[in-house]
């Protein structure tokens, strides 16, 4: 399929879209007309498709510096009465939470959607926190899509809700929702004007104590609005027996439950028990929430109360389960409820069709699985006693933060400094892959910036050596408030900004280092050097990595120098796509000198590097970059560019 | 097997039962046999390899057929560090599967692009799973510090064979370098996949959703590549029969 489909394709079409793709189409359909965002997975192929087409959809579309600017862009756009859209990781609503609880109290003219995208057992985060919290914090509607199509639908659903209530709504989505790919059949795209006009109004739009007093009230009252819609919501539905039961005749329906278990299920998880009850022919009803917060109290109630017992089915915490026994209690309803807190379901992670299995004969609920049937012999499940070799994610061969890591170890040597007295305090980024060894360069993370903020702390707390790594993109996110604390308040530590001229940990994305935006056009380029030099440090050189010797001497005078140093390594990542490379050098090995030394094999760990059968070393041309990196570090001068 | 009659058994329908598609002409057991001997819902493949080799879009290449075919399917990609020498794999169901994740020992077809890659997703296979693997193996960059040495391929062979019944490996890259290019390998290896019995979607169709998702002036080479990854298995198959 052609990307261009998702703007091109016709009412009725169907596309095998990935769940991000879907999200696109959702506001080109809803007739958006500003999306903001910075990348983070698993939601960065929305950001991705709209680069590519917000231009033919005529939609204005930015990589915004970090994501509470992206969610201050859509909001401002919102007030003005046009459609916005913003979405991000998951974490990245915690960068964007502080603008994010504000425009729940604003509210919006136009409609407004903020997409989070959540990453249960953690594929690619630092952690896996559930949003849905953010939706209780801030007061605001939550929407949680299970597949590609729904994430179309409840966009739709979404920005007509956004308009019509004036408040903001989130939408929830998991790593196994973003990325699952599915049939989605398109809709209309919406025309609707794109210019907005801002009407003055700094009671509804300026929160000081005294107006956000009358704007929390009035957001209280919004929400017991959707309260009442709520209930009736297309996107709360019920299943039975392989049929849908609709809302509207519940009153009736409800007695086919009278004395049976009952699920209340949401997002991803709603997909694992729906298929095990369905394959099992389980006698179950599901009732499942798209529009989960405000709860539907009224439907819920209806919903279970026939049931013998419910059975709360969410990732990742124990939100509507806490919720329903909330409700259960107001009401004065004794019910069994299994879910997390009575350890039915585990605490942590994503589900699947298994863990929903185990966990329901746990709760003693007969699945009715004749274990004899093949399918369900777990011996006929195909394993190994194999000891396999892992295979980590590793930097790329040519990748210039490898160059790095190994000349700071020269350095490190050349100044007789204690491998354990030189600490690493890193960013989000590629360069977290330094935590494997040999580099071993990556010893405390917390979050997007920290590695400058975490770096003060320790150059008091310590007199032990620092060098911190944080990525070009890394620093325009989060990284200059704290080089500027760290300059004013006189701490010493080397800060080392890993440039490389893209975002390249989430498939290389712009940002503001380069001459080019978000919609693929000219922009003016932000220099980190000056503004490292602005923010008053006194050592600043920018080096090219890849010449070890060069690189290494600059560390040793930074690792000197008494206050902030800031080495600015720049070198543009082997991935980025249409890149001219330079004539590559074709490297080969000189058995006759090599002593066998293994230290280009050990200390570099380029993926290029390799012993052939016959235990010599060797080097792939076909994946090697030519960085020379360990032409220049071969004692022996056995590494040669082939002439 | 023909093929229309499957895809008309498998036809979409919401949240239906196995029984819902059934066919006076067929019997559950006809049913079972044809479409899925693993699992009761879907037909289950699961794609598995290293990053660099052509996994994702060989397996939007499968769900758009079965897409053009009036087939259900859902899939699941995983590839957070795929451009980085990791692990990627994905999982489709074809049928009326609600969740992407195939569960354990379910797989129809497991298709490898690395040997070893293969032993690490046995527990998705049971013994009716068609395993097609690559024989050409992608060493770890960390070999030399694993506590494990990469096995050998006749190890993995052999640890394969007592897993499945059906075990296919071919030269995937041997082969891609004959037809033109090492890129072609994932076509290779989706010819190879196309040629096991009872293979869901038919040969043709899937060349038609290659045409659509391949660059034109790649064609050729993706095409002979495809053919020879079929005719491999195909072959193989004709020698079991006799």
């Amino acid at each position: 399929m052609n990307l261009e489909q998702i703007v091109k394709g016709e009412p009725g079409e169907k596309l095998f879209l990935l769940g991000n793709e879907a999200a696109v189409r959702g506001a080109l359909e809803a007739g958006i007309s500003v999306a903001a965002t910075y990348p983070g997975t698993p939601s960065s192929e929305i950001g991705d498709v709209f680069s590519k087409i917000a231009k033919k959809a005529d939609v204005y579309f930015e990589f915004s510096i970090n994501e509470k600017v992206a969610l201050e862009v859509a909001a401002a756009a919102a007030a003005a009465g046009v459609r916005s859209f913003t979405f991000m990781k998951h974490v990245g609503l915690n960068v964007a939470s502080d603008s994010f609880m504000s425009v729940a109290y604003t509210g919006v003219n136009g409609g407004m959607v903020i997409l989070s995208a959540d990453d249960p057992s953690m594929f690619s985060s630092q952690n896996e926190q559930d949003n849905r919290h953010y939706a209780r914090l801030a007061n605001v509607p939550l929407l949680e899509p299970s597949n590609p199509q729904e994430i179309k639908e409840f966009m739709k659903y979404g920005f007509e809700l956004s308009e019509e209530f004036k408040i903001p709504i989130l939408l929830r989505t998991t790593t196994r929702v973003s990325h699952m790919r599915g049939i989605v059949e398109l809709g209309e795209i919406q025309s609707k004007s794109k210019k907005g006009y801002l009407e003055k109004n700094p009671a509804q739009y300026v929160p000081v104590p005294a107006t956000a007093r009358i704007m929390h009230r009035e957001l209280v009252e919004k929400m017991d609005k959707l309260q009442e819609i709520v209930n009736d919501s297309p996107l709360n539905q019920i299943f039975y027996q392989g049929q849908e039961i609709e809302l509207k005749n519940i009153d009736t329906e409800k007695n086919k439950f009278q004395g049976k278990i009952g699920v209340i299920a949401s997002g991803s998880a709603f997909n694992y028990i729906i298929d095990v009850i369905e394959e099992d022919n389980l006698d179950i009803p599901i009732l499942k929430l798209g529009f989960s917060y405000p709860l539907p109290e009224d439907l819920i109630l209806q919903f279970v109360s026939g049931l013998e017992k419910v059975l709360v089915v969410e990732e990742v915490d124990p939100i509507m389960e806490k919720d329903i026994w909330g409700l259960l209690g107001k009401r004065g309803l004794l019910k069994e409820v299994n879910g997390k807190l009575d350890h039915t379901f585990p605490m942590i992670y994503e589900y699947n069709q298994d863990i929903i299995r185990e966990s329901l004969e746990k709760a003693s609920i007969d699945t009715g699985i004749d274990l004899s049937n093949d399918l369900h012999n777990k011996s006929e499940i195909g394993h190994s006693d194999l000891e396999l070799p892992q295979r980590p994610p590793t930097l790329c061969p040519g990748c210039p933060h490898r160059a790095v890591y190994y000349a700071i170890k020269k350095a490190r040597e050349n100044l007789k400094i204690d491998e354990k007295d030189l600490i690493f305090p890193t960013d989000i980024g590629c360069y977290t892959l330094g935590i494997e060894a040999p580099y071993k360069a990556a010893d405390y993370l917390l979050s997007m910036g920290s590695s400058i903020g975490t770096s003060c702390g320790f150059s008091r707390a310590t007199d032990q050596n620092i060098i911190c790594f944080l990525g070009d993109s890394t620093f325009f996110h989060a990284g200059i408030p704290p080089l500027i604390n760290a300059v004013h308040n006189k701490h010493k530590f080397v800060l080392t900004v890993l440039d490389n001229r893209t975002t390249a940990m989430t498939g290389g994305q712009p940002n503001p280092g380069l001459p080019v935006d978000g919609m693929g056009e000219l922009a003016p380029e932000i220099s980190i050097e000056k503004i490292a030099k602005a923010s008053g440090a006194e050592f600043v050189e920018t080096i090219n990595p890849l010449n070890i010797k060069k690189t290494a001497s600059v560390y040793e005078r930074a690792l000197k120098h008494d206050g902030v140093a800031v080495v600015i390594s720049k070198y543009p990542c082997v991935l980025i796509k249409g890149q001219k490379p330079v004539k590559k050098a074709l490297l080969t090995v000189d058995q006759g000198k090599c002593d066998g030394c293994m230290d280009c094999v050990s200390q570099l760990a380029c993926p290029s590097i390799s012993l052939n059968k016959e235990g010599d070393v060797e080097i792939d041309q076909l994946t090697c970059n030519g960085c020379t990196v360990c032409v220049q570090m071969c004692n022996e001068k056995a590494i040669r560019v082939q002439k | 097997m023909d093929v229309q009659y499957v895809y008309r058994c498998v036809m979409k329908k919401p949240l239906g039962y196995r029984s819902d598609f059934m066919d006076e002409k067929i019997t559950q057991k006809d049913l079972s046999n044809d479409l899925s001997e693993n699992s009761k819902g879907s037909y289950n493949i699961y794609i598995c390899g290293v990053g660099g080799q052509g996994i994702i879009k060989t397996s939007i290449i499968i769900g758009e057929t079965a897409m053009n075919n009036d087939l259900d399917v859902v899939m699941s990609e995983i590839h957070g560090m795929s451009q980085r020498g990791g692990v990627v794999s994905t999982e489709l169901k074809i049928g009326p599967s609600k969740s992407s994740i195939i569960e354990e020992g379910t797989s129809d077809i497991l298709l490898a692009f690395e040997p070893l890659e293969a032993v690490r997703a046995l527990h998705k296979t049971n013994q009716n799973t068609a395993l097609v693997l690559n024989t050409s193996p992608i060493v770890p960059f960390n070999i030399m510090d694993s506590e494990h040495p990469y096995p050998k391929i006749q190890t993995i062979l052999s640890e394969l064979g007592k897993n499945s019944r059906q075990v296919y490996a071919l030269d995937a890259e041997k082969m891609a370098r004959e037809a033109g290019h090492i890129l072609s390998l994932n076509m290779v290896l989706l010819g190879g996949a196309a040629a096991i019995d009872g293979f869901i979607l038919d040969k043709e169709a899937i060349i038609k959703s290659m045409e659509k998702n391949l660059p034109p002036k790649s064609m050729e080479i993706n095409l002979k590549a495809f053919n020879q990854g079929y005719d491999a298995v195909k072959q193989q198959i004709n020698l079991e029969n006799k």
